[in-house]
């Protein structure tokens, strides 16, 4: 199967158009569809699966057929003649001011792209059991389906400008979908909740957004001035379109080039700008408060966000942009990422809010994808976001499955036990958590292996070795033991003991009222499942198969976790995604002197140390965080409580989240509001004043100017009638109405007239 | 006798006639001083064509004019009939819609 563009990129666009139209039709018409339109956006959304699970099948095809290294697998739709072309004069071709939009097929893209139709697919799946009864069902379905159609955009388009317009629309969707029950009057926590969190995800995103736009427009300067001045730069792409991909890389190389092979410091700076995009959307420290916040939203939302969509845009962006870093930007990356990785987990060890977990995992997974890529792991990077979109996004709909089924109740603390009532559901999470903890084979283990390894390679290989990346590899191995026990730690709390979900409710709902910080309270039960649980209504139950396909996501997810699966992605991944096959044969060579992976090949002692170091640590630290989880929360089950008391004040920060939101605040959103405080006194006393007194000045002159007319125009008006009036009056004396007076009057006249003749 | 008693007599019935218009308060009276000045016109016609050759036309003028006279002594006295329904009087100081 070879990939043939005449009619892949028909199918490619057409991936792209079926979640639009569905989105158009639902938007306008899904009321008044039968079911209210979720089977047509879920069917839409499982063709676009099927396309995209065809298109990666010849991708990896391609992949099992190139040695490793030699893949040629980057098509653009624009060598093709297929482009859409935006701002263009087609007299002078494409030039600098023209933006041609086309789609980039590559490894990167396809396996993304097969990640996106899968999760999405599912997603709308489990959504159509989950929001069952919801006061804005189609809507939901509208705005689902027009986030995947922005992801798939996001993966499909092949210049940064139309890949910043998707990642705006997700920024969009994402508020919508987050702030879902915002105008849900029946809970007034959720109302109140789901408006705040969604508001703060899209103004925190917003400031990476910026950063990002900054990033490309430093980029498309600097790169159109450079291309316009040197010679050179024109002979070797004679047809520079500087928002493409494929020419920014291309362009990149040259210029760094011609710079004696260092990067110049703008390279750096707009790196850094567009880092900054990453840091933002996909929860970086310390634009990472947005996330946690985030479920706010339903269920399957936040499995969408956390796993194939929002979050991955930003590891996505990363990918694409990876040969334009400078070695320097690559350091922050590590930090940032190894930072937030440790730090993440850390706090995922103490929340009791079951989404809560989960998001604090996300949060330090994303840690380890971003640390991945600045330390030289780019392709493990790429890989920890595929097995992690899968696992995450069954970890999270297994747990919406678990909230569905203890009736809307978050709080870990309130279940228990669950294993024998949800078993469907209890094998997927296990399988997933064994993922996401790293235990040997399952597929977290691979990609967690693959960036340790690239950690390994780096630091061990004495010509790249850098303090940051020990520093990042000692951070990202303590987090992978935190994710071990915190997972191990959600399913012990959650599946195993005895169910407590009717025990002390009202303890732990005014207790966590009492500290504000997580999840809305356990509310009762409301009664939009119908009379289907009668008589155990107080027990929690799994989905039913036949009404409701809930289950049948998590089983699709789940599979993609376990061994042998998982160890077939891995082949078909490391043997399809190279730097070479991922940016072409010129700019691959360059993106790769950057990544460590490459030192493996060609040292083979100090890749076999790189390897054993990387399988030691991961399933050491793997086994020390599940037996510490098991020992804590199965065996000894008081043994929390006294280590929380013990610990005092540090538990206290880790639970509050180490202050970092209350830090925003005062460092940023306080001193924001006192300055609109400070221009709105301005504006009231000094901008209104002088506004006041110039229309005080009016009005003093309108009134002299009323008193002139008012006096002296009016009076002269009125003297000529007057003076006219008189007149009448006078002449009116005469007219008596007597003929005989008339008369008199006539005969006076002719005698008068007549002794005028006689006399002259 | 020459023209000129005619003359005076004529111009006497004339003022006679004139006067009666003006200070008569009964509106018959005002038509009787139409009728003299009238015929002070007559008696004009005829003098001046019996003293200026003796020809016909002076004396045909007179006879229109007695034709004339007739005719608007009807139509004067209509007009009193109706003036005397509309103002129960006769007097022409009370008949002043002509001042509005």
């Amino acid at each position: 199967m070879k990939f043939d563009p005449s009619t892949d990129f028909g199918l490619l666009l057409a991936v792209l158009l079926i979640p639009l139209i569905g989105y158009t039709i639902q938007i306008f018409f899904g009321k008044k569809l039968p079911r209210q339109g979720d089977w047509m956006l879920t069917g839409g959304m499982g063709v676009v699966m099927l396309i995209t699970v065809y298109l990666a099948i010849k991708a990896i095809a391609a992949g099992a057929h190139g040695d490793g290294h030699a893949v040629d697998f980057l098509h653009s739709s624009q060598d093709h003649g297929f482009a859409f072309k935006w701002l263009f004069d087609e007299a002078k071709g494409p030039g600098l001011l023209n933006v041609v939009a086309g789609i980039l097929y590559d490894p990167l893209g396809a396996v993304m792209l097969a990640v996106v139709g899968i999760v999405c697919f599912c997603v709308h799946l489990f959504s159509i059991g989950y929001m069952q009864g919801d006061r804005r069902y189609h809507i939901f379905f509208a705005n689902i389906s027009l986030f995947s159609f922005a992801m798939l955009g996001l993966v499909l388009a092949d210049n940064i400008l139309f890949l910043f317009l998707f990642w705006e629309i997700m920024g969009l969707m994402s508020y919508l979908l987050i702030g879902h029950f915002s105008q849900d009057p029946s809970n007034p926590f959720f109302h109140r909740w789901a408006t705040w969190a969604s508001k703060k995800a899209f103004l925190t995103t917003r400031i990476g957004d910026c950063l990002l736009f900054i990033g490309i427009f430093i980029f498309y300067r600097e790169f159109t001035t450079a291309w316009e001045t040197v010679p050179a730069f024109k002979e070797a792409l004679p047809r520079f379109q500087p928002f493409l991909f494929t020419d920014m890389w291309e362009m990149g190389r040259l210029v760094v080039a011609q710079n004696g092979g260092e990067f110049p410091a703008w390279m750096t700076a707009a790196g850094l700008c567009c880092f900054g995009g990453t840091i933002g959307k996909s929860a970086q420290f310390p634009l990472h408060i947005w996330l946690p916040d985030a479920m706010a939203g339903p269920t399957p939302v936040s499995a969408m966000i956390h796993a194939a969509t929002m979050v991955a845009a930003g590891v996505f962006l990363l990918g694409r942009m990876y040969p334009l870093m400078s070695p320097e930007v690559l350091a922050v990356v590590t930090v940032v990422g190894a930072t937030t990785a440790l730090f993440a987990a850390t706090i995922g060890m103490v929340v009791y809010d079951i989404k809560a977990v989960l998001a604090y995992s996300t949060i330090s997974q994303l840690g380890f994808m971003v640390a991945a890529v600045g330390m030289g792991g780019l392709v493990a990077g790429m890989f920890h976001m595929v097995t992690h979109a899968f696992f995450k996004a069954c970890l999270f709909l297994s747990a919406g499955s678990v909230i569905h089924g203890c009736h809307h109740v978050q709080d870990m603390r309130l279940m228990g036990g669950v294993r024998k009532h949800m078993p469907v559901t209890f094998v997927c999470m296990l399988v997933c958590t064994a993922a996401i903890a790293g235990v040997y084979q399952f597929s977290g283990y691979f990609s967690k292996d693959a960036i340790l390894l690239a950690g390994w390679a780096s630091v061990l290989d004495n010509a790249v070795f850098s303090g940051w990346n020990l520093y990042a590899l000692i951070s990202l191995a303590i987090a992978a033991m935190f994710t071990a026990f915190y997972m191990f730690r959600l399913i012990f709390m959650t599946f195993f003991g005895e169910y407590r979900g009717n025990l002390e409710t009202h303890m732990y709902s005014a207790q966590i009222a009492a500290e504000g910080v997580e999840g809305p309270e356990p509310h009762a039960h409301d009664d939009h499942h119908g009379d289907e649980h009668g008589h155990d209504a107080h027990l929690p139950h799994e989905a039913p198969l036949r009404r409701n396909p809930m289950t049948i996501s998590l089983v699709i997810l789940a599979v993609f976790a376990v061994p042998g699966v998982a160890a077939l992605l891995n082949g078909w991944i490391t043997h399809l995604m190279t730097p070479l096959s991922m940016y072409g044969p010129t700019a691959g060579a360059f993106a790769a002197e950057k990544i460590s992976e490459g030192i493996l090949d060609h040292d083979s002692h100090l890749g076999r140390q790189a390897h054993y170091l990387a399988v030691g640590v991961s399933l050491f630290v793997a086994t020390a965080g599940i037996v510490a989880a098991w020992f804590l929360y199965v065996r000894r089950r008081d043994l929390p409580e006294v280590i929380t008391t013990k610990l005092g004040l540090v538990y206290t920060a880790v639970r509050r989240r180490y202050f970092v939101d209350e830090m925003i605040d005062i460092a940023f959103i306080q001193p924001t509001l006192k300055l609109t405080t400070f221009f709105r006194t301005f504006d009231e006393k000094v901008v209104d004043g002088f506004v006041l007194l110039n229309g005080s000045i009016h009005k003093g002159l309108a009134f002299f100017m009323a008193w002139i007319d008012k006096t002296i125009v009016d009076g002269l008006v009125n003297l000529v009638g007057l003076v006219s009036q008189a007149f009448g009056a006078a002449t009116r004396l005469l007219q008596t109405g007597r003929i005989q007076q008339y008369a008199a009057f006539a005969v006076a006249g002719g005698l008068l007239l007549a002794s005028w003749l006689i006399l002259s | 006798m020459g023209l000129g008693a005619y003359v005076a007599v004529s111009a006497a019935l004339f003022a006679l006639g004139v006067v009666a218009i003006i200070v008569r308060r009964n509106v018959l009276y005002v038509l009787m001083g139409i009728e003299m000045i009238l015929n002070a016109a007559n008696i004009n016609f005829v003098a001046f064509s019996h003293f200026q050759g003796g020809a016909l036309d002076g004396r045909m003028f007179a006879i229109f004019t007695i034709i004339l006279a007739a005719a608007e002594a009807a139509v004067a006295l209509a007009i009193v009939l109706n003036v005397f329904y509309l103002f129960d009087s006769v007097r022409p100081s009370e008949a002043d819609l002509l001042r509005e």
